[in-house]
């Protein structure tokens, strides 16, 4: 084989191992699905953990990897719960419909939205994300006749999931297409950040100069992937909507944007596991201290946080992934 | 069709505050063109650059790319039809790798933007052009570290290279030989030559050794105007510019 066949084919090997699936991914997936079997008494809570899971994993496109700082992701979850509780109280009981169009909602949101989002530094984005989801929830507020208002939406009906699995007192069938959804979603989002389009987001996010000169259209690709993670955490709220049979304004408030980017930044930002592994230590806190000391929780998180920020987040939100390497040998994504 | 200028900036000026960074900058590239621009520090020669490429946006005058006025378009527009630049400070990719990172370009401008589904490195024609061009530059070696920890001179190479993956018809080089190793120079010479003969190739340097190697034009910027062009003969011979070059020297 000559010198060039030579690069090219180790160049080949390097660029296939980026995304290939490793073994570590399988068992992750293969001890979500093996959860359902253990912890049968614990359905609502897989469900919770599954969820927010794909929640902080659409924050972790927008953040991670396109670099965009938000506080009011929280408004496109709220929006896609809205939309989901809305269409089961109009008749429209297909959930798999009502998610479809949440998805579509929460997208045209993450479009419009995203083209304010682009303008300015990293404060001004703040306070943009934090002001539509605040105008959000206020139009919420103000629209009893659609959304319940204060009360939350009351009489959802939704029907049964491809017309074969009924939602459950136990929770059953929640939990199932809670994971099902995800996992399906994860499997999408890993093929994008494994794209040209991927690599373009890491590249714009750390150079955006450079991007440009490359021939990057930096605003439209920021926009876009703004666009796809409203769109998923708009799915995320749909299964919240779903799966409770409730929608209120919690649904919209700030504490969604501000537990979410927690979620992310306990498992580690940019890696994809992130969200998920930081979803299920989430929950399982909350729910350990919700049963421990139930009026202290709250106290608890807030602890969390400022020890995140104090000892380091960049090197307290690299363990998981770090653990991961040490375990696999390798790094997933 | 070789008579279509491929690039030409017509009174370009910009000016930060009271300072006059290009004044009244006309200046023509033909295509195949080896022309450089030297100039003493602070002469504007990076303020033009980023005047051609759109990173400023002129106070005046016009730029225009093979033919077509280019003022109001974006860098990225820009560099998509062709014109593409080095930075005389490193502005690369430091979590990616040196393959990653020419692979992105490669594929980003043979597959153009709708790639959200094949996976970087699915193609072989991007993974064939992108070794090949690590391969020119000796980043084969390292194309699967990360760009942040390799030495000074090699991510100056790959500064340089990431623009060849770009497929430039008038490439801009900003002084793309500062803080490379004597023995590696060479090498950004000779990539240079292996482009198509009628790509324009406008080279910023202060080695004058390589300067007057490379060039068939060089143009002379001082305070942010032109002060001559010519052959390189030309220009050695000429006294003002020995002037402005003693009159540098002097200062340290
Ligand atoms: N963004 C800027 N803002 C203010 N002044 C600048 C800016 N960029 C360059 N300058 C000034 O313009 C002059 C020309 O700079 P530059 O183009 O970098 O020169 P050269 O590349 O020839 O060394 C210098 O005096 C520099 O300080
Ligand atoms: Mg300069």
């Amino acid at each position: 084989m000559s010198d060039a066949a030579a690069t090219a084919a180790r160049a080949a090997a390097q660029l296939d191992r980026l995304s290939r699936w490793h073994p570590a991914e399988y068992v992750f997936w293969a001890l979500a699905a093996a959860s359902l079997l253990v912890f049968p008494s614990r359905y609502l809570l897989i469900s919770d953990i599954a969820l927010t899971g794909l929640f902080a994993l659409s924050l972790d496109l927008v953040l991670g990897y396109a670099g965009i700082l938000t506080l009011g992701h929280g408004a496109f979850f709220g929006l896609g719960a809205y939309v989901a509780g809305i269409a089961a109280t109009h008749g429209l009981r297909d959930p798999l419909l009502g998610m479809a169009l949440a998805c579509a909602a929460a997208a045209l949101l993450g479009a419009a939205t995203s083209l304010l989002v682009l303008r300015g530094s990293d404060l001004t984005r703040l306070m943009v994300t934090l002001g539509v989801a605040a105008v959000l929830l206020e139009v919420a507020n103000r629209l009893p006749a659609l959304t319940g208002g204060a009360d939350g939406l009351q009489g959802m009906d939704v029907g049964p999931v491809l017309g074969l699995l009924p939602f459950d007192l136990a929770g059953r069938t929640a939990a199932v297409y809670s994971l099902a959804t995800l996992f399906a979603v994860f499997l999408i989002v890993r093929r994008i950040v494994h794209s040209p389009f991927g690599w373009s987001l890491r590249a714009v996010r750390a150079n955006p100069l450079r991007a440009a000169s490359i021939g990057i259209a930096v605003d439209a690709r920021l926009s876009v992937a703004y666009t796809i993670g409203a769109a998923i955490a708009g799915i995320a709220g749909a299964l919240l909507a779903q799966t409770t049979q409730f929608v209120s304004l919690d649904g919209l408030a700030f504490h969604r944007s501000a537990d979410v980017l927690l979620v992310l930044v306990i498992g580690g930002v940019g890696w994809l596991y992130g969200g998920l592994i930081g979803a299920v230590l989430f929950k399982l806190m909350q729910d350990q201290l919700a049963t421990i000391t139930p009026q202290y929780w709250e106290f608890w998180i807030g602890l969390v946080l400022v020890a995140l920020v104090l000892i380091g987040r960049e090197r307290l939100a690299a363990w998981p992934r770090a653990l991961w390497r040490r375990v696999a040998g390798r790094q997933p994504a | 069709m070789t008579a279509i200028v491929a690039l030409e900036t017509v009174g370009l000026c910009r000016s930060f505050g009271a300072l006059r960074a290009a004044s009244d900058v006309s200046l023509r590239l033909m295509p195949g063109a080896r022309h450089a621009l030297i100039g003493p520090n602070g002469a504007g020669k990076t303020t033009l650059i980023n005047l051609l490429t759109g990173v400023l946006r002129p106070s005046a005058g016009r730029v225009m790319l093979q033919g077509a006025d280019v003022t109001a378009l974006r860098p990225d527009e820009r560099a998509r039809r062709g014109l593409v630049r080095t930075f005389q400070i490193n502005q690369l990719f430091p979590e990616m790798t040196p393959l990653e990172t020419v692979g992105l370009a490669v594929s980003h401008r043979l597959g153009g933007d709708r790639q959200a589904w094949r996976r970087l490195g699915g193609r072989p024609d991007v993974v064939e052009e992108a070794a090949a061009i690590l391969e020119r530059f000796r980043l084969d070696d390292v194309m699967d570290r990360r760009v942040g920890a390799l030495p000074y001179g090699r991510q100056r190479l790959l500064e340089v290279a990431l623009a060849i993956a770009c497929a430039p018809r008038v490439l801009l080089l900003d002084e793309p030989a500062a803080g490379v190793p004597e023995s590696e120079r060479d090498d950004i010479l000779a990539a240079v030559d292996a482009l198509p003969s009628d790509v324009a190739v406008l080279l910023i340097e202060h080695d004058m050794d390589l300067v007057f190697r490379f060039a068939r034009r060089i143009s002379v910027l001082v305070g942010g105007a032109l002060l001559t062009e010519g052959t390189p003969d030309e220009i050695a011979a000429d006294p003002r510019v020995r002037e402005v070059y003693l009159g540098e020297a002097a200062h340290g």
